[in-house]
C-alpha cells in the first residue's frame, strides 16, 4: 500500500518535472519553430480576446462617458461664457477709460474752461431734431446755452434743463447756425446743420480760397460759443459765379453716432445780443 | 378701472426705450416711433375713451423729452387714435390689417404734420429730403415694429379690460 502510494507520488513528481522542463525549454526558446508557433498562436488568441473585450467594454461604458463628457462640455461652455462676459466688461471699461483719458487730455489742454462730465442717456424721439439727453441738470450747475464738447471738438449746446438731466442741441441739428472761422483761409462763415446730419458752411466770400482739409473752428462771434473750438474739416467746396457766396461741406471731428461721454463747459455764459440788434421802426 | 393706471409706467417705459434704444436704430435718417405704434395698437384693442387719455399722456411724455413743441406731439397722437377708431369700425374683422393701415397712415400723417409745423415755426426742413430720408424710412420701421407691439398690447388690453370675478 505504502509502496503503491510512493509510486503514485513519484510518477506525479516526474510528470511535473517533465512538464516544467518542457515549459522552461519552450519559453527559453530552445524548442525552436514548434515553440514559436505555439507562443504566437497563444498571443494571437489572447489579442483576439483582448480586442473583443475592449470593444465590448467600450460599448457598455460609452453612454457613461458621453454623459460625463457632456457634463464637462457644459461646464467648460459655462466657463467660456463667463470669461467672455468678463472680457466684454473689461473691454467696456477700457473703452470708458480711453474716453475719460481723452477728455482729461482735452481739459488739460484747454485749462481756461471748467468742465462738467456727463453721460449721454438718450436721443430725441423725433428724427427731425438732432438732440441728445445727458444725465446732468440744474442740480449740477448746468444752465441753458452752455457749450458741450468732447475730446474731438464741439458737440452742441444745452437747450433745456431739468433737475437731473439736460437736452443738448447738436451742431448737426437743422436749426443750427454757428459763426465759424476757416483757419487756413482766415475767413468767417456760418455753419449750418441739416435733417440728415450733414454739416455745411455758408456765406463764405467768393474771393476767399477754401481748400479741402482746412480746419473749421468756432469764431466766438455772436457770443453763442467760445472761440477756437474745433468743428471739423472742409471736405469740398461749391463755388458758382452767379452766387454771392460759396458753400463748403464739412466733415465733423466728432462721431455723432457714437456719443457716450461729453463735457459741458460750465464757466461760459452765452451773450444775448438780441437787445443790440437794431429794430426798424415803421 | 384701476388697471388703466398701467398706462403711466408703461408709457414712461415706452418713452425711455424710444429715447435710449429705438432712436439709435436708424434707417437712413429715420427711426421708428414706438409710442405711435403702441397708441395705434391700444386704440384698436381697448375702449375708445381710454385711448384718447393714453394719447394725451403719451404725447405729454414724449414732448417732455423731445424738442418738438408739446401741442404738435399731442395733436399728432390724438389724430392717430382718431384714425384708429375710424378704421376699427370699418375693418374690425381683420385687426392686423387695421393695425397696419393705422400704423402706415398714422405715421405718414403724424410725420407730415410735424414737418409742416416745424417749418412754420422757422426750422428749415426741406420737404424732399425729409420725405425721402426721414419719413419713408420711419414708416417702414414703424410697420416692422407694429406686429410684435400689437401682440404685447393685445394681451395687456385683455388684462386691463378683464371684468372682476363675482364673489
Amino acid at each position: 500500500m505504502n509502496f503503491k502510494n510512493f509510486e503514485k507520488y513519484l510518477s506525479t513528481t516526474i510528470i511535473f518535472f517533465i512538464t516544467g522542463g518542457i515549459l522552461v525549454l519552450a519559453f527559453g526558446g530552445y524548442l525552436g519553430r514548434a515553440s514559436r508557433g505555439l507562443s504566437s498562436s497563444l498571443v494571437d488568441t489572447q489579442t483576439w480576446f483582448a480586442t473583443r473585450y475592449i470593444a465590448i467594454q467600450d460599448f457598455l461604458g460609452a453612454p457613461r462617458d458621453i454623459t460625463s463628457l457632456r457634463q464637462n462640455n457644459a461646464e467648460l461652455e459655462a466657463e467660456v461664457s463667463r470669461l467672455q462676459s468678463q472680457l466684454i466688461e473689461l473691454q467696456q471699461k477700457v473703452g470708458e477709460t480711453e474716453i475719460l483719458a481723452a477728455l482729461l487730455d482735452f481739459s488739460r489742454s484747454n485749462p481756461e474752461s471748467t468742465y462738467k462730465g456727463a453721460a449721454v442717456v438718450g436721443r430725441d424721439p423725433s428724427p427731425f431734431l438732432h438732440y441728445i439727453i445727458i444725465n446732468r441738470g440744474s442740480n449740477d450747475g448746468i444752465l441753458r446755452g452752455m457749450p458741450v464738447v468732447d475730446s474731438q471738438g464741439l458737440i452742441g449746446r444745452v437747450d433745456a434743463v431739468v433737475a437731473d438731466a439736460s437736452r443738448v442741441q447738436l451742431i448737426t441739428d437743422p436749426a443750427t447756425a454757428i459763426n465759424v472761422r476757416v483757419q487756413n483761409a482766415d475767413t468767417d462763415a456760418i455753419l449750418i446743420g441739416s435733417v440728415t446730419g450733414d454739416l455745411s458752411l455758408d456765406l463764405i466770400s467768393q474771393e476767399v480760397t477754401v481748400e479741402p482739409g482746412d480746419v473749421v473752428l468756432t469764431s466766438g462771434l455772436g457770443g453763442g460759443y467760445p472761440p477756437d473750438l474745433i468743428i471739423g474739416q472742409v471736405l469740398n467746396t461749391r463755388k458758382r459765379d452767379i452766387e454771392l457766396f460759396q458753400q463748403a461741406s464739412i466733415q465733423p471731428a466728432v462721431d455723432f453716432a457714437r456719443l457716450e461721454i461729453v463735457l459741458v463747459i460750465t464757466n461760459f455764459r452765452p451773450i444775448d445780443i438780441e437787445p443790440l440788434v437794431p429794430v426798424s421802426n415803421p | 378701472m384701476f388697471r388703466n393706471l398701467i398706462a403711466f409706467p408703461l408709457l414712461a417705459l415706452v418713452v425711455i426705450v424710444q429715447s435710449a434704444v429705438i432712436s439709435n436704430i436708424t434707417l437712413l435718417s429715420g427711426y421708428a416711433d414706438i409710442m405711435l405704434v403702441v397708441l395705434a395698437a391700444w386704440s384698436l384693442k381697448s375702449e375708445a375713451h381710454t385711448a384718447w387719455l393714453w394719447a394725451i399722456l403719451g404725447g405729454g411724455m414724449v414732448a417732455f423729452v423731445s424738442g418738438i413743441p408739446w401741442p404738435i406731439v399731442i395733436v399728432g397722437y390724438l389724430f392717430v387714435v382718431y384714425l384708429s377708431n375710424l378704421l376699427r369700425n370699418r375693418i374690425w374683422q381683420a385687426p392686423l390689417l387695421a393695425l397696419i393701415s393705422v400704423t402706415f397712415l398714422g405715421s405718414l400723417v403724424m410725420n407730415l404734420f410735424v414737418l409742416v409745423s416745424l417749418n412754420l415755426l422757422g426750422r428749415p426742413l426741406p420737404f424732399g429730403e425729409s420725405i425721402g430720408l426721414v419719413i419713408l424710412p420711419s414708416i417702414l420701421l414703424n410697420l416692422l415694429f407694429a406686429v410684435p407691439v400689437y401682440v404685447i398690447i393685445r394681451d395687456l388690453a385683455k388684462w386691463v379690460n378683464q371684468l372682476p370675478e363675482k364673489e
